[in-house]
């Protein structure tokens, strides 16, 4: 990496990061530079993390202590709590890890790919908090650890979409290259996905009755709703101050690459 | 473009007629992975025609990606991918006469053959029919989808990384055509099925050139 403003990183100071009396609007844009971004993600790192640690401790207070037992499955159901928002974060993330990925083949910007390569290895984590716990809450539930159901089959393909990725990026020594290679299989990814959940949902119901019905499903208790909707809140915090940090590293990292080349 | 593809065909066609263990290997693991499922299942021929489309699918599968790691590799090597890259030629051209070859040469030989496969798992003359219909459909995709892994890995070690990347991507080709003669088998209507391989076609044939060609151009930075 031979880019000017990489040689920044080392003369940050705070009187080096006074804005321009210019336009409020061309401010949050200065982030996409990588040593200004380096400087924001250290002062907002913290908060997010200890954002993520308060809600996830209350989420789990919620959900373990306050929410009521469920009448149908008894305590097993708590699992939820950790199950679906580690669920959701991981297709959130792969489709923001995407979405960067496209900003940085289109705009050539610099912090694009890192943010794709910030963001993967914490989707691909809460891929398999997902998996693990849907298995562990599969076990007492339906009496069988796996079901080749359409959501469980895609969860799965999802985890060898991050795998590959990872996989393909820490092969390439060339940075530049392993940036736009990886976002290109990650474009190539987030075009498969739905086609990938669509034929996989159609090939379940060809092969095998649907093992339980998740619409059928009686409304939740408020507090189940509170105590899920905090772990979900205390997962995107978590995810932010997880790919903030990585970043950082990944930053400092093409620094230090750019000044030996 | 097509002017440009046609040489280019021809040259790949005329390169593997020299060498023709490279495609009969494919060939031949194709047979011998299918041989190996209906040893390792039993010879239940209820069983036998229960997963025999799936099998031929990925068996299909697994001998295209045995060849696919090299599809690439000799123009990257001789410095052919460099000169194309700076005549005013399209690079797409190449793209589109390698996956060509690359169908003709691996995947017809496989269409020819999957009948064989079919009568070892005891399926019905329509579902062969069916069968070769699907893989007709299916293989062109699987060869695009095929190319793009190997540009994208173009030059790295390892070609388990390859798979890796190219088999997710490949499940609704697998799913849709094996689904298509699993319900010839039921007697349920097998059109939608081909319908979407057909979907999934063009649209693998018009976003994949493309990224294959770029994926070539970073792999030559």
């Amino acid at each position: 990496m031979k880019g000017p403003a990489m040689d920044g990183l080392r003369t940050l100071d705070p009187a080096l990061q006074r804005e321009p009396a210019g336009a409020p609007r061309a401010r949050w844009r200065r982030l996409a530079s990588p040593p200004v971004f380096h400087h924001w993600a250290g002062r907002a790192l913290p908060w997010f993390a200890a954002l993520a640690a308060v809600l996830a401790a209350a989420g789990l207070f919620v959900g373990f202590v306050v929410a009521p037992t469920d009448h149908q499955q008894g305590e097993v159901y708590r699992i939820i709590f950790i199950h679906v928002p580690a669920a959701w974060m991981s297709m959130f993330i792969y489709l923001v890890a995407a979405l960067h990925a496209g900003l940085g083949l289109v705009f050539h910007t610099r912090l694009s790919p890192l943010m794709a390569r910030a963001l993967a290895p914490t989707g691909a984590l809460f891929t398999v908090i997902a998996l693990w716990t849907g298995m562990a809450w599969g076990k007492p539930t339906w009496g069988t650890w796996w079901v080749w159901d359409a959501r469980l089959t895609s969860e799965l393909i999802l985890l060898f979409l991050y795998l590959g990725y990872l996989g393909l990026v820490s092969a390439i020594d060339d940075p530049r290259r392993a940036d736009r290679a990886g976002a290109i299989l990650l474009l190539a990814g987030v075009v498969n996905v739905p086609i990938i959940y669509f034929s996989v949902q159609w090939w379940s119901t060809l092969h095998q009755g649907a093992s339980i019905s998740f619409t059928a499903a009686p409304t939740m208790a408020r507090t189940m709703v509170l105590g899920l909707l905090l772990m979900a809140l205390a997962c995107w915090a978590y995810s932010v101050a997880a790919a903030l940090a990585r970043v950082r590293c990944l930053i400092a990292e093409r620094d230090a690459l750019g000044r030996r080349a | 473009m097509p002017l440009a593809v046609i040489p280019i065909v021809q040259r790949e066609l005329r390169t593997a007629a020299r060498r023709p263990m490279d495609a009969l290997g494919a060939l031949l693991f194709f047979v011998v992975v299918g041989t190996l499922f209906a040893l390792a299942a039993g010879p239940d021929p209820v069983l036998l025609r229960a997963f025999g489309p799936g099998v031929v699918w990925v068996a299909a599968l697994l001998s295209l990606l045995v060849s696919l790691h090299r599809l690439f590799l000799p123009e990257l090597e001789d410095g052919v991918l460099e000169q194309l890259l700076l005549s005013p030629r399209s690079l797409l051209a190449l793209v589109w006469a390698k996956v060509a070859a690359h169908w003709l040469v691996t995947c017809l030989p496989l269409l020819l053959v999957a009948p064989l496969l079919g009568l070892q798992f005891d399926l019905s003359t329509a579902s062969i029919a069916v069968l070769l219909a699907s893989l007709l459909l299916g293989t062109p995709t699987l060869s695009l989808l095929g190319a793009l892994g190997a540009a994208l890995t173009l030059g790295l070690r390892g070609n388990a990384l390859l798979a890796l990347i190219v088999l997710p991507l490949c499940v609704p080709v697998l799913v849709f055509g094996s689904g298509a003669v699993g319900a010839s088998q039921q007697g349920m209507p097998v059109g939608p099925h081909l319908s979407i391989l057909g979907a999934w076609l063009l649209l693998a044939a018009v976003l994949c050139p493309w990224a294959i060609s770029a994926a070539l151009r970073l792999a030559l930075e």
